[in-house]
């Protein structure tokens, strides 16, 4: 048995009771998602379906096409996935391990243009894209996501740890530059690359704003944009909208679950050495 | 290291640097600059049809925006979500982070899951659910309240609640996110320290004051300089559960911005909300930057 000890339990029922409060908000999403209509609008609230239906995720499906802002959300995501873990592999790594003249004055204004907030380029990027033929394209979302400073800082840190002499030996053996990336330094760098994957992502499925402004076709919409568009139209269905907002976070809460570990040491490890 | 291979590995270097930098300057600093010119020019819903008659108007976008209510509302908006959602947000993050990393914590892995989940959520799902939340009559906030006996409140319908409503679900949504970064922080700090003040004499609290706070203090100033100039950007809370009221009192400056440029097709004066929006994230990161010099 243990010994009662006050303050371990004051510790740990405020540690719980936050988790609780923490989860409440998702928790009745959850439920309320699988409610019949109007059942979410009950006095005293219900946290529990009286007659669970799958009936609201059918109707986003069938009657709402769902499914084609799904595919939008995946296609996008994906591609932004892949070739940003790409583009600023190879940067993070020339940073790295890559001496040239003018090296640490080039990183040094990256890092001060960490301040400058997204939105100032958006107006005329959005201008710069409808001239490119871009608007209302996948292309068109995906180019503020491929590269990114702070994934680059990321990378680049963690590709210091390679050690110099790995890469000679293979430059000795006769490999070229780019072999010497692929086939020694991206082993060793594997580990940030898959945080770099998941961060990118994340933040790719979940964005709104740019693609709320590039992207005008309904058709086209991802799922964030497809759901703040319905809310307007659906707002006294509040089941339905749950069950909308259930489906457009599973994925991104999915993909968290799977690479925790690595997410949040990507997080500690970023943020403490700044 | 012969100067042959230092030359190969530069000229490497830029093949590596080269499609990241193109990127970076085809979409993100030629727009940021675009930006400013654009600010200086009466682009509005004719010249997105023809852009040849954009005038040069020099500074008359600022000038209109410096005399415009709707404007200053704006800022004090997005400023009150600044300095109180920020602040507000670092403290329950640093609480969490404290409670968290007690040595006598059981389940820690499990509660960190739990208070992290709301920040890869989608933004725009957890607004929409908090908008119903939030509902007066049948939203479980009021329902809670009512339980110890607070009358109900119009959460979003109030001039002077939307932006506090607005602010708990931002403060919610991110803490977890600080929290691993304090977290982190916590961890580099040597235990050595503790047990040799321990030995010393020093209480709990003190131990606090003069072990855990130093220590934590650069992580801290990051986290505090990233969340400032994160909460500077808020948009997607208040366009989906507010649109900017009831009356004004939710509409941030981004949201200014998207409407003037993306719905009023205004996007000379959008670059100028965009160019001020820029200025005030640097003064207030040089404000913060100065004051934790100061301190230290």
């Amino acid at each position: 048995m243990m010994r009662f000890r006050p303050r371990s339990a004051l510790l740990h029922l405020v540690l719980f009771v936050g988790a609780l409060v923490t989860l409440l908000p998702l928790g009745w999403m959850v439920a309320a998602a699988f409610m019949q209509p109007g059942e979410a609008n009950s006095l005293p609230p219900h946290l529990v379906p009286a007659d669970p239906t799958l009936e609201h995720f059918r109707a986003l499906f069938t009657r709402l096409d769902f499914l084609r802002n799904l595919a939008n959300s995946a296609i996008v995501t994906t591609l932004a996935t892949l070739l940003s873990v790409l583009v600023n592999s190879m940067a993070g790594y020339a940073f790295a391990k890559l001496p040239f003249p003018g090296r640490e004055r080039l990183f040094k204004s990256l890092a001060a243009a960490l301040v400058v907030p997204a939105q100032v380029g958006m107006l005329p990027l959005f201008l710069l894209l409808r001239e490119l033929g871009l608007v209302n394209t996948y292309a068109g979302v995906l180019v503020p996501y491929l590269a990114s400073i702070f994934g680059i800082f990321l990378i680049r840190q963690y590709a210091l740890s390679v050690p110099d002499e790995l890469l000679d030996a293979a430059r000795i053996e006769g490999a070229g530059e780019f072999a010497v990336f692929r086939l020694v330094a991206l082993p060793v760098i594997k580990p940030i690359l898959v945080t770099m994957a998941a961060f990118t992502f994340l933040s790719a499925w979940n964005d709104f704003m740019w693609p709320l402004i590039v992207l005008s076709d309904s058709s086209m919409y991802t799922l964030p944009v497809a759901l703040a568009n319905l809310v307007g139209e659906h707002v006294q269905d509040t089941e339905l909208m749950m069950a909308g907002s259930l489906l457009t976070i599973l994925p991104a809460l999915v993909v968290f679950l799977i690479f925790q570990r690595i997410y949040v040491q990507g997080i500690m490890s970023g943020g403490v050495k700044g | 290291m012969s100067s042959g291979l230092a030359r190969k590995k530069a000229r490497a270097a830029w093949w590596f640097l080269t499609p990241a930098l193109v990127l970076l300057a085809l979409f993100f600093v030629l727009p940021v600059a675009a930006g400013l010119l654009l600010s200086l020019t009466d682009f509005d819903i004719y010249a997105v049809g023809d852009p040849s008659v954009a005038r040069f108007v020099g500074l008359k976008n600022y000038a209109h925006l410096l005399s415009d209510g709707t404007f200053w509302r704006a800022v004090g908006n997005t400023l009150q979500f600044v300095l109180i959602g920020g602040p507000l947000s670092l403290a329950v993050s640093l609480a969490a982070a404290l409670l968290l990393n007690e040595k006598a914590v059981r389940l820690r892995g499990l509660l960190r899951t739990v208070y992290f989940a709301p920040v890869v959520t989608t933004l725009v799902s957890v607004a929409i659910v908090w908008r119903y939340l939030y509902h007066p009559r049948y939203g479980l906030l009021n329902f809670l309240l009512g339980q110890i006996g607070v009358d109900p409140i119009d959460w979003l319908g109030d001039p002077n609640w939307a932006m506090p409503a607005i602010i708990l679900l931002a403060v919610w949504k991110n803490f977890g996110y600080n929290m691993l970064i304090l977290l982190a922080g916590l961890q580099v700090i040597p235990r050595e320290l503790y047990e040799a003040a321990s030995i010393d004499g020093a209480g709990p609290w003190r131990r606090f004051r003069h072990i855990t706070l130093p220590g934590l203090a650069p992580t801290f100033l990051f986290v505090s300089v990233t969340t400032m100039i994160g909460y500077f950007q808020v948009f997607a809370e208040p366009y989906v559960m507010t649109q900017g009221g009831p009356l004004g009192a939710t509409r941030s400056l981004v949201l200014f911005m998207y409407e003037e440029g993306f719905r009023w097709w205004r996007m000379g004066m959008a670059s100028a909300v965009a160019v001020l929006l820029l200025v005030i994230t640097l003064i207030g990161t040089l404000i913060q930057l100065r004051l934790d010099r100061r301190e230290a």
